[in-house]
């Protein structure tokens, strides 16, 4: 597991880029955290400086758009989806589980609410 | 309508294809476009299709799934002429396609040096342009690039990367004034510089020497730079004198209002051939940025179909980019020659920095970043927010 640091070092809006095998994008979203691949699949551009627009965040050099909870390409010109990664809460720390291998097309990252995992 | 005839088969054209299935177009759609290729990015031609690190392959625009487009694509043939009342396209072997519709994207080409010129000497535009240049290039050939504008810039900096010896010449006394202006035109002009290219400013070219193979680039100020493959990098012409006659009109590109509709009924313009009217600036501009060619043609096919798209407000904001020397260079907005630069962050001499201009009244107007993607990113949306509040 890589750790990416408290909830509160990720405001609402923002992204933060960690490194794993590759760099990857955790992003906070209204309560929610994704985690992404940080590169975009266009071109050479790291998604974590990107604009966030929902459940989605634009790359910051082209207008390519990648679904945060899939991965997915919502529009050109990117072709490829980016992979999902496993966010992991734990006592206001924020963990990410790196999709490796042949998962990678196979699960969907698990996103998981800012309040989750934190002791009542 | 029942049938679209696409005229253009890179970007915008492309763009234009998809963004008419996506808003529901169900009828035929020729696609005519006069490279063999099938669509493909042409901004890595410059940079890393020219540095050898990406295929041909890899510069492919078109996925699997554009199969469901079911587009008839006519590649290889060149449109010569336009029926405006008919809204017939006529190819030059001689087949008319008539359609309801038609989508002008018949882009730009390289501004030749006039008159001909020897072999060694290139302009970039194409995929067999770049596969030109790229064969002459190799460690220790002196290459003379004519222009220091963005795509001068780029060959020159793919070039130094691949061992060539480099110089560049520009006419003007300082390199991208126009878009960018003095000051920052400077500190872009010093990225050569750093990279060890030597920069020729205020001279222009007086001749290529040598034949039939280029020798030497004679300067008007008299001296004369050696020189085994020249580049030149002086412009884009757009591709609109097939619609000579047309009952299109014309003005540096064909002429269109904020949709991309032309001055025929049922005829729209997209792209680097369209010289459209711009709800950033309120004048007409043709720009010929890769952003602009992905994010025209949805509007400009929903004005076909008689509908009405309102894209997001930032993308309404002229922007394009360009990759230096291992340098991000990112640009967004329009400057006129009354504002004034205030450095936002960072250091211009680190090349590092992002760069507000302001109008005289103190409005941001546009932006300028070297590495600050995720800065840049912001300022580009608070100029587009800015748009949609003066709206």
């Amino acid at each position: 597991m890589i750790y990416v640091g408290t909830v509160a070092d990720i405001p609402d809006g923002e992204a933060v880029r960690v490194q794993g095998e590759v760099a990857i994008a955790v992003f906070h979203v209204e309560g929610t955290l994704y985690a992404i691949d940080d590169t975009c699949t266009h071109q050479d551009a790291s998604l974590s400086d990107g604009w966030v627009d929902g459940c989605a965040v634009e790359c910051p050099l082209h207008a390519a758009c990648f679904d945060l909870r899939t991965g997915r390409p919502s529009g050109p010109p990117a072709k490829k989806a980016v992979r999902t990664h496993r966010v992991v809460l734990a006592d206001g720390h924020v963990w990410v589980e790196e999709t490796v291998g042949v998962e990678a097309e196979a699960r969907a990252g698990v996103p998981v609410a800012v309040g989750a995992g934190e002791s009542a | 309508m029942r049938a679209i005839t696409v005229v253009g088969a890179s970007l915008a054209g492309l763009a234009a294809t998809r963004a008419l299935r996506d808003q529901g177009f169900d009828g035929r759609i020729v696609v005519v476009g006069d490279e063999t290729h099938a669509p493909y990015d042409r901004p890595p031609l410059s940079k890393e299709f020219l540095a050898g690190a990406l295929s041909a392959e890899d510069l492919a625009l078109t996925t699997p799934e554009d199969a469901e487009l079911a587009a008839e694509w006519r590649l290889g043939r060149r449109a010569t002429g336009l029926d405006a009342a008919e809204r017939t396209v006529v190819l030059d072997d001689g087949e008319r396609i008539t359609t309801d519709g038609v989508v002008l994207a018949t882009g730009a080409r390289a501004r030749p040096l006039p008159g001909t010129v020897p072999a060694g000497v290139h302009t970039l535009r194409s995929l067999d342009d770049a596969l030109a240049l790229g064969a002459d290039l190799a460690p220790g050939v002196r290459l003379v690039v004519v222009g220091a504008g963005f795509i001068g810039s780029e060959i020159a900096s793919t070039a130094v990367g691949l061992g060539a010896e480099v110089e560049v010449v520009e006419a003007a006394a300082v390199p991208l004034e126009r878009p960018l202006g003095t000051e920052m035109g400077l500190v872009c002009a010093g990225l050569h510089a750093a990279a060890g290219v030597r920069l020729h400013t205020g001279c222009g070219v007086a001749e290529i020497v040598g034949s039939p193979r280029v020798t030497a680039v004679r300067l008007t100020d008299g001296r004369e730079l050696p020189a085994d493959v020249v580049v030149v990098g002086i412009g884009a012409i757009p591709n609109v004198e097939w619609l000579a006659g047309a009952g299109v009109v014309l003005d540096d590109g064909v002429a269109t209002d904020a949709q991309g509709a032309t001055s025929v009924p049922g005829v729209v313009a997209v792209g680097d051939c369209a010289n459209a009217h711009r709800g950033y600036t309120g004048s007409t501009m043709r720009l010929e940025h890769w952003t602009n060619a992905v994010q025209q043609p949805v509007g400009a096919v929903a004005a076909l179909l008689g509908r009405v798209h309102t894209p997001a407000p930032h993308h309404e904001v002229p922007y394009f980019w360009s990759d230096q020397y291992g340098h991000r260079i990112q640009f967004a907005g329009h400057r006129t020659p009354d504002c004034r630069v205030e450095i936002a962050e960072g250091d211009p001499a680190a090349a590092d920095f992002l760069a507000v201009y302001l109008d005289p009244a103190g409005n941001p107007v546009a932006a300028l970043g070297v590495d600050r993607a995720r800065s840049f990113g912001r300022m580009r949306r608070q100029l587009g927010s800015r748009l949609a509040a003066a709206s």
